[in-house]
């Protein structure tokens, strides 16, 4: 279901690559690679995407994640991944990919009561 | 924290993301949660036999030295070379001025003699009447910190070696005697391992980048050498503080730092420079108030503002 085409560069789900100056593939020189940034907060069970940032290697990556996105006391962990790794799905497909799991309301767990001894649902 | 609490922050996952403290207010998740003040619980009073003067002296060398290197940094606010790095080299400038901040507060409840006199009413508290009312003549930092920043990589040179040799000083100032000075220390150590951490990859990358990248670096060093001897001088305060086990001599960290440095260099394929050490001027360095020429414009810019008004409340 992947696009090449498609980027979720900058953290703003798929964007095009053709023909709009990305920072892919013909990288000016000079120009460092784009990372997507996920923290885990302190009480956060799991890492949540927080924003994107630019830096040489990936070390310098975590240690710019550190600089830009903990710097209110907010994380205890930090991801980041290359921007141009990252897989995703196309615009073009949205309806065929989505649309179809817009009206199955008996997909959801409304219909039965979850005991009070169930965590994290 | 135990299961059960853990259980009840996370009837669904994304709960984990509010603070019990900012509840209702959801936008706000992402700024962080409860402060720590790194003085809570420790015990004010001097320790016994401590020369009250030679420890307050020995408070604003240190808290000099980051109040100075603070303000420096801070001037890379909105100049470096992207916005990760901006904001890196002002993290560190926040993590000085917060070490200048008790150091000179310590300093100040030490012997309140060194604290400059402000109008009656003036509602200033002494550290700030220390850092912006004092004169260049009584600051204590050393000349080092004061240097303009020159690029990026006579920054990050300077940093190299001033973090590295703060980082000795103070894991060794951890056990001092005096608690307030080693619960500062305590944090500062946290802070400054991370200062060192920075500028050593920094100096890989600088060295290991372009000839451009590289020949910057080099002559950074160079910028930096001659008054890197002034951090081992061991001034009469020191000695004293030293001998009291208040405070540390610097002299005993001079070993390990050079270690330090000479590695980071080895693995930069980097020589010590050779350039001659500055020395004293007029049987003084800046630990006695002599300061180099860049000093004067640095605290004119510095203090303008706070002394154009002594009773400010800011």
């Amino acid at each position: 279901m992947s696009d090449p085409d498609y980027s979720a560069d900058g953290g703003h789900g798929a964007v095009p690559l053709k023909n709009v100056p990305t920072g892919l593939g013909e990288r000016p020189r000079g120009e460092w690679p784009l990372y997507e940034v996920f923290v885990r907060g302190k009480r956060g069970l799991n890492h949540v995407h927080v924003g994107s940032l630019h830096a040489a290697d990936d070390e310098m990556a975590v240690r710019n994640a550190r600089d830009v996105y903990t710097r209110r006391n907010e994380g205890v962990s930090i991801w980041v991944v290359r921007a141009d790794l990252v897989v995703a799905s196309s615009p073009d497909e949205k309806d065929p990919m989505f649309a179809p799991a817009g009206d199955k309301v008996y997909r959801h767990p409304t219909f039965y009561d979850i005991g009070d001894d169930v965590p994290h649902m | 924290m135990s299961t059960e609490d853990l259980d009840k922050d996370h009837d669904s996952v994304y709960d984990g993301l509010l603070d019990a403290d900012h509840a209702g207010d959801d936008s706000q998740w992402a700024f962080g949660t409860d402060f720590e003040d790194p003085l809570a619980g420790v015990d004010t009073t001097l320790p016994d036999g401590a020369d009250a003067g030679a420890l307050a002296a020995y408070c604003l060398m240190l808290g000099d030295d980051a109040l100075i290197g603070s303000h420096r940094l801070s001037q890379w606010s909105s100049r470096a070379h992207d916005l990760e790095d901006d904001i890196a080299l002002s993290n560190i400038a926040l993590d000085l001025l917060g070490q200048a901040r008790l150091l000179l507060a310590r300093a100040a409840a030490a012997d309140p003699g060194v604290v400059p006199e402000l109008p009656e009413g003036s509602p200033v508290p002494p550290e700030d009447a220390l850092a912006f009312f004092r004169d260049e003549g009584g600051f204590r930092n050393v000349r080092l910190v004061e240097q303009p920043n020159g690029d990026f990589a006579e920054t990050v040179a300077r940093l190299l070696v001033t973090s590295v040799w703060r980082l000795a000083l103070l894991e060794r100032l951890a056990g001092s005697r005096d608690t307030v000075l080693a619960a500062i220390a305590e944090k500062g150590v946290k802070e400054v391992t991370y200062h060192r951490d920075y500028a050593a990859r920094w100096v890989l990358t600088l060295a290991h980048g372009t000839e451009e990248s590289r020949a910057r670096l080099v002559a950074g060093l160079d910028v930096v050498w001659p008054l890197h001897d002034e951090l081992f001088r061991t001034t009469d305060v020191e000695r004293t503080v030293a001998e009291q086990q208040v405070g540390v001599d610097p002299a005993s960290v001079a070993d390990e730092v050079g270690v330090l440095i000479d590695h980071v260099l080895s693995v930069a394929g980097l020589e010590r420079p050779t350039r001659a050490a500055a020395g004293p001027v007029a049987g003084g360095t800046g630990r006695d108030g002599r300061h180099t020429e860049a000093m004067g414009p640095l605290l004119a810019k510095m203090q303008v503002v706070a002394r154009a008004h002594p009773t400010g409340l800011w």
